[in-house]
């Protein structure tokens, strides 16, 4: 083998934005996703891990579901609610639906403020997210009182399949557990912003580190994707 | 590889990114406690796998001691034995083997080889320990309940794991092994975000992804492997506690009890084998492949030589680690799944077999002509070797169907998984803590004792395990707490099993050198100095060793080459390290995959 041909490992290909700058960036030094931040990084990777414990849940929820041997009970009628004598199938479920995609607008344009060091707005706009995301857990949790009342539990359902109570508590459960660790998580961050601690360079009381306003957008990943977990449950459990 | 010449604008580039800002310990708590330095959380991590290590390794004795003196220990009864294997084998392949190469090596290795101060982020890191830490605990606790740990089974198929009549199946058993393991996994996902992290975007200047040494390489994908996998254990261990706790029926069918009906219906028992062997499967290669990327390194130190086909090593340990992700039915062909998954499974098992394969030949070519020297972590590396080819060759007879079946749950598969992920990477961590020892303490282990530790356990381990495999063949099953009633076991079954016990004693008493070593040469070894092996990885080329808080001083390392310059023709000394300018290696043909 002749000598090897020398290869600039930083140069950008700048008119070939496809799989040619994909191979230079992961081909160069230092950082292999150019301009990311460790923060951003760390968070997607995470996504992509919590990603196979929701798949592997649902998966099992619907392995579960074809192997039980008792009918499965019907969605629609379970999870109906009578308004003023008129039963809405699924009602609670498409607002609540609502309320979580809406968060993930209100945190979308928080990010946007963010990154305009626009503290007030920021701080607002995530409050407003972290309170859209406590009135869906604080449905979920009437979700939950109902069906409790109507006798379901993870053991047994009045209606067929013991497997249904089971995957759909452990299943939203998770779920709010997420929403619910988000919501903390927003209200934190929030504080950060208004007092600001990312222009003061304030540091963090458990790590010692300052923070930055990348902070907000790292949050609102994880809050988009638990808003994209819920579409899938929605479909999953709910449509099916 | 990418070759450099001195001073290229690409490589050298100016910092775009700062230096980091470090944290600095204030007190002797923060520093050698809830300490946040990776070099001080990889050397806790280490000894608590160590120490769960030994606790593991006394169970094996007194499960030797049951199958080769049936009857003589009385207080080794059914229960027991069944509590020993499970707890031998959880915590062998979770909390010893996973934790120290990710933890351990993980930590220490992965911010000195890439040229970064620490882990991107110190205080997860630190977290990730003291949960490790807590799911120890937690482990060790169910020893001292009333019911005792459970004995499920290392793979605590349900619906036996928590039915009466196992061992702490209706007792707290199982709940702290499920909780235990819940716990491991939170842990590692902390430490395992961090390792992942900082290979993809914290390398030094001119640290390719292709210059970087391959043991990094093999923790970097073994870490995001389990990042993948520990998911599907998560999983399965949430709904078998609520199985047990709560009384769902996810993995339970119905089934009847001491003569009674249970109370339960519909649930799929396969449903956790296949969880439970998504994760399973892939823990083999997470064990696998930081072993496969040390014993690279050590044979490419010590024999001299660059390694042979670099970019194909990279390759195949990322081949290997997408291709576990599609095998783990092959754990389950007798377990009444679908007859045409397994040749599905059969078939990618086998493809494993390529790129594994690549990576054998690789080694044994770096050795070729090399000027080998005979040193204590060569010859655990060599030790290695053969020992995997050993265990990967019963390998292929278990990942066929036709032969598996009869050979299921038989004293092979014992032999085979002990030879393949038991013996061979602990025989890497040997050999690593051999040639890395003296980086973490500036001394040299003693080298009489290392080679007698190394014959008694290299030969000793083929004494136990290698007669498993005529045991497996003559049909003796295994997980059986007692085979003496057996009419087609012939006596000499009963005399091997005497003899693999014996070994098996003595291979674990000779540990003791080990840890004797290792605590006498803390202060009574010969002084090291900073890079005793002539190596030119960065580990060894930090200004103090062992390497202080920040590791390299005022200035980062710079990188001009790859891992393997060794005996450069032209080179005044046989080794380049990486962080050496200089002219480029001008040895037509040396080791370009």
């Amino acid at each position: 083998m002749a000598e090897q041909a020398v290869t600039d490992t930083t140069h950008t290909y700048p008119e070939a934005s496809d799989l040619r700058s994909i191979a230079a960036d992961f081909s160069s030094d230092r950082q292999a996703f150019r301009n990311v931040s460790w923060g951003k990084a760390m968070m997607w990777i995470f996504l992509l891990s919590d990603t196979f414990v929701f798949s592997c849940f649902l998966i099992s929820y619907m392995t579960a579901r074809m192997s039980t041997t008792v009918p499965w009970p019907n969605a629609s009628e379970v999870f109906a609610l009578t308004i003023g004598g008129v039963t809405l199938p699924l009602i609670l479920i498409a607002i609540m639906t609502f309320v979580l995609i809406s968060s993930s607008g209100t945190m979308a344009m928080a990010v946007n403020f963010a990154y305009r060091r626009d503290r007030r707005k920021t701080a607002i706009l995530m409050l407003a997210t972290a309170l859209l995301g406590a009135t869906f857990v604080g449905m979920q949790a009437f979700e939950w009182s109902k069906l409790i009342h109507e006798g379901v539990r993870p053991w047994s359902n009045p209606w067929g399949a013991a497997q249904f109570g089971s995957s759909f508590f452990m299943i939203t459960g998770f779920h709010g557990t997420h929403v619910s660790f988000g919501v903390l998580f927003l209200l934190i961050v929030a504080r950060k912003v208004w007092r600001g601690d990312y222009e003061h360079q304030r540091r963090g009381f458990f790590t010692s580190r300052r923070g930055d306003y990348e902070a907000v957008e790292i949050m609102g990943l994880y809050w988009h994707f638990v808003d994209l977990v819920w579409v899938f449950i929605f479909a999953f459990f709910y449509l099916w | 590889m990418v070759d450099v010449p001195l001073g290229s604008a690409g490589v050298v580039a100016a910092p775009d990114v700062e230096d980091v800002e470090l944290y600095h310990p204030h007190s002797w708590v923060t520093k050698y406690v809830f300490s946040q330095d990776a070099k001080v959380i990889a050397i806790q991590y280490s000894f608590v796998a160590l120490s769960v290590g030994l606790i593991a390794l006394v169970l094996s004795w007194l499960m030797r001691l049951q199958l080769g003196f049936p009857g003589v220990f009385s207080f080794i009864d059914a229960n027991a034995y069944y509590q020993f294997i499970t707890m031998h084998g959880m915590m062998m392949v979770v909390y010893v083997l996973t934790a120290l190469f990710l933890g351990g090596f993980g930590n220490y290795l992965i911010p000195l080889m890439v040229g970064a101060r620490d882990m991107v982020f110190p205080y997860v890191n630190m977290l990730s320990f003291w949960v490790y830490f807590l799911a120890v605990l937690i482990l060790v606790a169910s020893f001292f309940i009333p019911g005792g740990p459970t004995g499920a089974g290392w793979t605590l198929y349900p619906p036996q794991a928590i039915t009466t009549g196992t061992p702490g199946g209706q007792d707290w058993g199982i709940i702290l092994m499920l909780m235990s393991l819940m716990v491991f996994i939170i842990g590692f996902t902390m430490g395992g975000l961090n390792y992942v992290v900082t290979v993809l975007q914290a390398r030094a200047r001119g640290m390719t992804l292709m210059r970087m040494p391959l043991t990094v390489w093999g923790i970097f994908t073994a870490s995001f492997m389990a990042l993948l996998a520990f998911p599907a254990l998560f999983v399965g261990a949430v709904m078998m506690l609520f199985d047990r706790v709560l009384g769902t029926s996810f993995f339970m069918p119905a089934m009847v009890e001491m003569g009674q009906p249970l109370d339960r219906n519909g649930g799929s028992p396969l449903l956790f084998q296949h969880l439970f062997w998504f994760f399973g499967h892939p823990e083999v290669y997470i064990v696998a492949l930081p072993a496969f990327g040390i014993v690279s390194d050590l044979i490419s130190t010590h024999a001299r030589r660059n390694i042979f086909g670099y970019r194909m090593m990279v390759w195949a340990l990322l081949a290997i680690g997408a291709l576990s992700f599609i095998v783990w039915a092959h754990h389950m062909y007798v377990s009444g799944m679908n007859p045409y998954f397994g040749f599905f499974f059969a078939t990618t098992t086998l493809i494993i077999a390529v790129p594994t394969a690549i990576k054998v030949y690789n080694w044994i070519l770096t050795l070729w002509r090399g000027d080998i020297h005979l040193n204590v972590p060569m010859l655990f590396a060599l030790a290695f070797i053969v020992t995997f080819v050993n265990g990967g060759l019963t390998g292929l007879f278990l990942g066929n169907v036709v032969v598996d079946v009869p050979l299921s749950d038989t004293m092979f598969v014992v032999a085979h998984f002990h030879m393949v992920m038991g013996v061979a990477p602990i025989l890497v961590i040997f050999g690593a803590i051999y040639h890395w020892y003296p980086k973490v303490t500036g001394r040299m282990l003693n080298d009489a004792l290392g080679k007698l530790h190394f014959w008694v356990t290299f030969l000793g381990a083929y004494a136990i395990f290698f007669p498993m495999h005529y045991l497996g063949l003559m049909g003796i099953p295994r997980r059986y707490h007692d085979i003496a009633d057996m009419a087609f076991v012939p006596p000499s079954a009963h005399t091997l099993n005497a003899f693999i016990t014996i070994v098996a004693l003595i291979v674990g008493a000779a540990q003791l050198a080990f840890v004797f070593n290792l605590f006498w040469s803390l202060r009574h070894g010969r002084n090291s100095g900073g890079n005793p092996w002539r190596a030119t990885t960065l580990e060894w080329q930090t200004p103090e060793t062992p390497p202080p808080h920040g590791n390299w001083g005022n200035d980062l390392p710079v990188v001009y080459r790859w891992a393997y310059d060794y005996s450069v023709p032209g080179a005044d000394q046989d080794f380049l390290p990486q962080n050496q300018p200089g002219p480029s290696r001008a040895a037509p043909g040396a080791g370009h995959g």
